[in-house]
């Protein structure tokens, strides 16, 4: 059986009781004095086909935000937008603002690059380069170029052990990535991100293809990351979104249904179809 | 299955499918002998014919090529085939078989053709799986691949009376001062190597599409421009394939016969001067084939040998290159 929201809600608040209740935090609606990430009417259109509509929404600094919804209703597609990989999509239009620390990403003069290294993206499929480990983690160091071996190691050290991978790869640095087990995989490409030193982290699904083992490591270490860099995660497991996250956004159907403090949304949604769809009676 | 009782189908008498018939009324499964199955074993009996008509003709040449070359053999010590440096089968009083003056001539097109059709053929691999839009890919494409089809003869033509007269002497004689005779290994270097192309780059675009697109992604969202993405991440995930097709490719520059047999000439002379005539093997082959060697005599069977060594030569590179493709088909399925 799984454990029911409530429980889990209940279950993270008892563990955790300093990071809730604090401050601009404490009275149940999102901190929005200054989101890390802001979208304001955002549409966003395959060829002609539109994905996401009208879409606003504020993420804010140093917090786990969820996206939860059925499967096919732009999650993706939306964590997409904040990185601008959609850009590789041919046909992909975007319309409205997409702000980072207040500064429009889709303004012409952006440097697509930069703005990469400072979004961070791990997807739903772990997907290392077929190189070494250390060869993966120091990949985003060296195409900014960097080069000195001493500097490399030392990124390559501190980002495996933010992963919490180090202990079970610190020996094998030099073996490829891809005999690696799937969840260290994934940890893998989570310690990649990590080495850009980016501000911002965006993960689709990082953990669906996951035993259960690797999905607790994952969840935990996502635990771990919250206050350090600004996490967006899309989940289509409520359970995992009411473990990891302080925030959640519920999509439906390519539009933004609700946004709330997690433990709100999963206790005391403000729209039906939230309920609908957290109480299982569709999705 | 229905198993619904045969009195009951029989009263009801509408429903006549074989589920409901009795067991002595339905279809018997037994093999009959029908027009339709003497017609499957005909067709059966004529595609197989047909497949051992190419694998006897296969192992007939072989067994031609062997038993030619052990006659050779028998008359022309291996020691002297290997360590003589002449090659004059010809010559009445002296006659030399010393396979290194083809051998070098082969392998100096060859490289020739492989300097100048590998980076050629990956670079427009390249740009048609990394760069090129689907649109531009749906031309290019097929243009590339149009190359393939020209002959080769158009080839060793295109090299004797426009690449050498108009091309090559210009810079090498007139500019530089070097003698470039009118046969050159150089003009039939450069056309092999145009027409390698094609085989270069369909194959290597191939194994570079195959690179999973998960992996392009990843680098992407690490901040790496288009250019780091194809040469740190899809190059090198594609190594191998890529020297597969460098191997075909030049196993096919090594057998090319016309073009380098009308642009290269057929003088049979160890020297790397690139801008002087040589002869390659396969143009020695032409030479003999075209000429009056009696079947039997030392001449005649030299051919045999010198094809035999061809054979043996393209026959390791393709099967290296197979080797190396399976190995990296299976690490990305
Ligand atoms: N590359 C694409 N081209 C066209 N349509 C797409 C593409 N990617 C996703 N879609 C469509 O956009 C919608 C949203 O997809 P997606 O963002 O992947 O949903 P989710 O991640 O919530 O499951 C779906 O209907 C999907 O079919
Ligand atoms: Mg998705």
């Amino acid at each position: 059986m799984l454990p029911s929201l409530s429980q889990v809600i209940a279950e993270k608040k008892a563990g955790q009781p300093p990071t809730h209740g604090q401050g601009a935090m404490s009275h149940g609606t999102p901190d929005t004095s200054q989101p890390k990430i802001e979208t304001r009417h955002l549409n966003f259109y395959y060829g002609q086909r539109q994905a996401l509509f009208d879409i606003s929404i504020q993420v804010p600094q140093r917090n786990v935000t969820a996206l939860i919804g059925p499967s096919g209703c732009g999650k993706s597609t939306f964590l997409r937008t904040l990185n601008r990989m959609n850009d590789i999509v041919d046909g992909a239009r975007v319309e409205g603002l997409v702000q980072l620390d207040g500064t429009d990403i889709y303004r012409p003069n952006i440097d697509v690059v930069s703005l990469r290294k400072r979004v961070g993206m791990v997807f739903q499929k772990s997907n290392p380069f077929p190189k070494s480990v250390f060869d993966n983690v120091a990949f985003g160091p060296r195409i900014a170029g960097l080069t000195d071996r001493k500097k490399l190691g030392e990124i390559v050290e501190s980002c495996l052990k933010r992963a919490a991978l180090w202990e079970e790869v610190s020996h094998r640095l030099k073996d490829s990535a891809l005999a690696l087990s799937g969840g260290q995989q994934q940890r893998l490409c989570i310690a990649r991100a990590l080495a850009t030193d980016p501000e911002v982290l965006l993960m689709d699904e990082p953990a669906s293809a996951l035993d259960p083992a690797s999905t607790a490591r994952v969840e935990d270490l996502i635990f771990e990351l919250r206050r350090n860099y600004t996490i967006v995660i899309v989940t289509h497991n409520m359970q995992q979104a009411a473990r990891v996250s302080e925030f959640t956004a519920f999509f439906f159907q390519g539009r933004l249904i609700e946004m709330d403090r997690t433990d709100q949304l999963f206790t005391k949604p403000k729209e039906k179809e939230t309920e609908d769809y957290i109480t299982g009676r569709f999705g | 299955m229905s198993n619904t009782p045969d009195s009951e189908s029989r009263a009801t008498g509408a429903r006549l499918t074989s589920a409901t018939l009795s067991p002595a009324e339905r279809p018997s499964l037994q093999k009959r002998w029908s027009l339709t199955t003497l017609k499957e074993q005909c067709i059966r009996l004529v595609l197989f014919c047909c497949a051992l008509l190419s694998v006897a003709t296969t192992a007939g040449i072989i067994l031609v090529l062997f038993s030619e070359t052990l006659l050779f053999f028998s008359q022309v010590s291996v020691l002297s085939f290997f360590g003589d440096t002449v090659w004059q089968p010809q010559s009445q009083d002296n006659p030399r078989f010393g396979i290194w003056p083809l051998a070098c001539g082969t392998f100096l097109v060859a490289g020739i053709a492989g300097l100048i059709g590998m980076p050629l053929g990956l670079l427009s691999a390249l740009y048609l799986s990394e760069y090129a839009s689907e649109r531009s890919r749906s031309y290019l494409k097929p243009t590339l691949e149009v190359l393939a089809g020209i002959p080769s003869i158009v080839y060793g033509y295109f090299a004797l009376v426009f690449l050498t007269p108009y091309v090559l002497q210009p810079i090498f004689m007139n500019a530089l001062g070097f003698e470039v005779g009118g046969f050159n290994v150089l003009s039939a270097g450069i056309v092999v190597g145009i027409m390698i192309v094609p085989t270069i780059s369909s194959l290597s675009e191939d194994v570079l599409r195959s690179v999973p697109r998960g992996l392009r992604e990843a680098g992407l969202a690490l901040g790496s421009t288009k250019f780091d993405v194809s040469v740190r991440i899809v190059l090198p995930a594609a190594l191998s394939g890529i020297m597969a097709a460098f191997l075909l490719a030049l196993s096919r520059a090594v057998g090319e016969t016309m073009a380098v047999t009308i642009a290269a000439g057929s003088q049979p002379d160890l020297s790397l001067n690139v801008l002087r005539s040589i002869e390659t093997m396969t143009a020695y082959i032409v030479m003999v084939s075209l000429g009056e060697a009696a079947a039997g005599s030392i001449e005649y069977r030299s051919l045999y040998v010198v094809a035999m060594s061809l054979f043996l030569i393209t026959l390791v590179m393709n099967i290296i290159a197979r080797f190396i493709l399976r190995r990296y088909r299976n690490v990305y399925q």
